[in-house]
């Protein structure tokens, strides 16, 4: 496959200044092959194994994150740690509501991080909104906005749940089926103009890689 | 507490003191002594520590209704001061000079209602929300329901029961509601 | 700000240096980092490693609870209450739930007043255990996270066994409380303390004797006494510097009249004798648990009857109850005009002034390593800023 048809036409990236333009990336996310057999079912393993979550407590679902880090529930054995930056992890958790203000840093570390990415949602406001769903600035499905591969459901789900919901991602990944990034590189439009609809101030690059 | 309804109500014209604990009590006062009374209460009364400041949407009688809510450590007591001001322009005087508080206070009412407090440091920059073009939200005239059903996509299968409804489709499914 | 050169600067007036000159970076300590309380962010101008000017941004949490609130009935708005202030949501609960009493008129039995001081001094070591780890992780400590965020789990094992939740309770109710205690409760209670004043003992050992610790917290984020006043500024930070109020001797609220406890209050406000003022009131709070434990009449109803909820209407009238939370005075403003909605709720939180005017102050000149310590060592949590 050459190149050249790979590659998608460049992003208008018009919430930029125009002197800034040639700073950021303005090419658009691209979908990835597995690899064949025996390679992509041990790749798929070791991405399992090491499933490393953005430090991000997005609402209320990060109160549940501590005692999950710490000795108690001790995500650690499973392989699961805690990562300061998007460039780092591979798994983000959605803690429950999205403000309007965090919807926005929410898509902008999502696209900073490197794939294989896998997104995690908690709480009953990622699914229909909540106790929130009347609220001018929450919205009511994330999955309009970024791809979700699992939802653990509660308010707010206790860490046993939250280690379920991560044993079921790593069934997921296993057999195969998280794809999630791919979803987004193939409806990148789609979820571009869900964001751009609800985000009123876009400043940023079209897509933040 | 008699004596400090006397006091203001000689100096700042204030009236309908109404005592609802035995340590909280409101007052109020013309929009225009607001400032002078505050600064008073503050120096010479003793209410040295301003708990809030906040506004009511009285939209009945076209007016907000702003509370100022201030304490005395050492009668431990508190007092609410009331002023209205017009509901269709706005503006109070600011009282960021008095506590170094309340610029941050009178920067989330110009966001939620409205409320101009001229001289107030950066009373315009956005507090909680990011490019709001919309009415200011704590305006009982803004129905939070329809912008949200507008701008936000429901999940579809979403069934809502009214209870009275269903247990009489359930019981009593002949008779009249 | 680092003790001893405290300079009077009028409210709210910013350094603006001048950003083009090359000298100066902006820097986001936004909100995807690990070193801030909670989701907000701080923009910071910082020359070499030193911090210049601050600006604190808020409402990455912002759900309009007050809007959300006029539009729910009474009773509707207590599971929405509690999650204005995650980690403490018994404080909401109280003063809406007391607000809405002294509205309507209602009076509790004293055993669920009792019920509602466990509750309350429960949540507050709870916070304070999850404090602390983060206190000890900003700079470095990350032993003391995995403790107390452990003893916090026993602590809301027994909110757990009394109320069914464990992080969301809406246990306090107007009328009273929702249930009463379970048998063999008060045992595990006892027994959970015993475990939890063991493990600070540990904590104070490994943490408060730690040169590094010492080094790094003593003389950071000090807060002058008399701005205590022209903040605002309540609770461990204003204790810290020597003024000593505290709502619950103050008011004298729920059962705090009748348990036998001094506000504790320290010399210098900064960083190191406001952590360790917030140990002593971790040990205090054991101690008053203990009492209550002791002192708790054993039978008498837990709940006051009330009104159908969903046509119950409160007499129009004002009122603000305030309640001392871990950080500082938490109030609620509640304003009834005789339907069955409330007309204005507003929420006071102790992070309104601190988190906002006093931080953008208090950071200038602090290296950009200390920020996050600073910051925690406040005490505070983004959504009651923005509600």
């Amino acid at each position: 496959m050459s190149d050249k048809k790979l590659k998608p036409a460049p992003l208008p990236n018009e919430g930029l200044l125009p002197e800034e333009r040639g700073l950021f990336c303005d090419a658009a996310p691209r979908e990835y092959e597995a690899a064949k057999g025996w390679v992509e079912n041990f790749l798929n393993w070791a991405r399992a194994e090491s499933l490393w979550i953005l430090g991000f407590g997005t609402g209320c679902g990060a109160v549940e994150l501590r005692p999950l880090m710490t000795s108690r529930f001790d995500m650690y054995r499973f392989g699961i740690q805690a990562r300061p930056t998007p460039r780092q992890s591979s798994v983000f958790v959605i803690g429950g509501y999205a403000s309007v203000k965090t919807l926005k840093r929410i898509v902008r570390s999502y696209e900073q991080m490197m794939g294989p990415k896998f997104v995690v949602a908690l709480g009953s406001c990622t699914i229909n909104g909540g106790m929130y769903w009347d609220s001018y600035n929450t919205i009511k499905r994330i999955d309009q906005y970024i791809p979700v591969d699992v939802y653990i459901t509660g308010c707010m789900p206790r860490p046993e749940a939250l280690l379920a919901g991560f044993q079921e991602l790593k069934k997921i990944i296993k057999s195969g089926n998280a794809e999630g990034q791919n979803l987004y590189a193939r409806n990148f439009e789609w979820y571009k103009a869900n964001q751009k609809k609800v985000i009123k101030d876009w400043n940023m690059p079209d897509y933040n890689w | 507490m008699n004596e400090l309804a006397t006091e203001l109500a000689a100096r700042y014209g204030a009236r309908d003191w109404h005592d609802q604990r035995k340590d909280l009590a409101s007052i109020w006062v013309d929009p225009i002594r607001i400032h002078d009374t505050l600064a008073w209460l503050k120096d010479q009364a003793g209410y040295v520590h301003l708990s809030f400041l906040t506004a009511i949407d009285n939209i009945e009688r076209k007016a907000f209704t702003m509370a100022y809510t201030l304490r005395n450590h050492e009668r431990g007591h508190s007092l609410i001061v009331h002023c209205d001001i017009d509901r269709d322009h706005p503006v109070v005087d600011s009282i960021h000079l008095l506590w170094g508080q309340a610029w941050t206070y009178q920067r989330e009412l110009k966001e939620w209602f409205g409320i101009d407090c001229p001289g107030s440091p950066r009373k315009d920059e956005e507090f909680v929300l990011e490019g709001w073009d919309d009415l200011p939200m704590m305006r009982r005239d803004f129905d939070s329901l329809a912008y949200s059903q507008a701008t936000y996509e429901d999940r579809p299968g979403r069934e809502t029961a009214d209870p009275a409804a269903h247990m009489k489709q359930k019981l009593y499914p002949e008779a009249p509601l | 700000m680092k003790r001893g050169q405290h300079h009077i600067i009028p409210p709210a007036e910013r350094a603006t240096p001048d950003l083009n000159s090359g000298k100066y970076l902006v820097m986001w300590q936004g909100p995807q980092h690990p070193g801030i309380t909670g989701n907000m962010s701080l923009r910071l101008v910082i020359e070499g490693d030193t911090v210049v000017d601050c600006e604190t941004h808020v409402g990455y949490l912002h759900r309009g609870f007050e809007k959300l609130m006029e539009r729910r009935l009474y009773m509707q708005n207590f599971p929405l209450v509690c999650r204005i202030a995650v980690p403490e949501p018994d404080f909401n609960e109280y003063c809406y739930a007391a607000a809405l009493e002294e509205l309507a008129g209602i009076d509790i039995p004293d055993k669920a007043v009792w019920l509602r001081t466990l509750s309350l001094e429960m949540i507050r070591l709870a916070s304070f255990l999850m404090w602390i780890g983060g206190q000890a992780g900003a700079f470095g400590h990350g032993t003391i996270a995995q403790w107390s965020v452990t003893m916090r789990d026993y602590v809301l094992d027994l909110f757990e066994e009394l109320t069914g939740g464990r992080i969301y309770h809406m246990y306090i109710i107007p009328g009273g409380v929702r249930g009463d205690v379970p048998k063999g409760f008060l045992q595990h209670v006892l027994e959970t303390m015993d475990t939890i004043e063991k493990n600070l003992n540990d904590i104070e050992l490994v943490m408060f004797h730690n040169a590094v610790y010492k080094m790094r917290a003593q003389g950071l984020g000090y807060i002058p006494p008399d701005w205590v006043d022209t903040y605002g500024i309540t609770g461990p930070n204003a204790r810290g510097a020597g003024v000593a109020r505290d709502l619950r001797k103050d008011l004298g609220y729920l059962a705090y009249p009748r348990l036998d406890f001094q506000p504790l209050v320290g010399k210098v406000s900064d960083a190191y004798e406001r952590s360790q003022l917030r140990l002593g009131e971790m040990f205090q709070a054991i101690d008053l648990i203990r009492q209550i434990v002791d002192k708790m009449p054993k039978d008498g109803p837990f709940r006051e009857k009330l009104p159908n909820p969903l046509y119950w209407k409160i007499p129009a009238g004002e009122t603000y109850v305030a309640a001392e939370c871990t950080r500082g005075e938490y109030g609620f403003y509640v304003v009834s005009d005789g339907t069955d909605r409330p007309r204005r709720i507003a929420v006071r939180g102790p992070s309104y002034t601190h988190a906002v005017s006093v931080m953008e102050r208090l950071v200038r000149g602090v290296n950009i390593a200390d920020v996050a310590g600073l910051m925690v060592s406040l005490h505070t949590y983004p959504p009651e800023i923005e509600r």
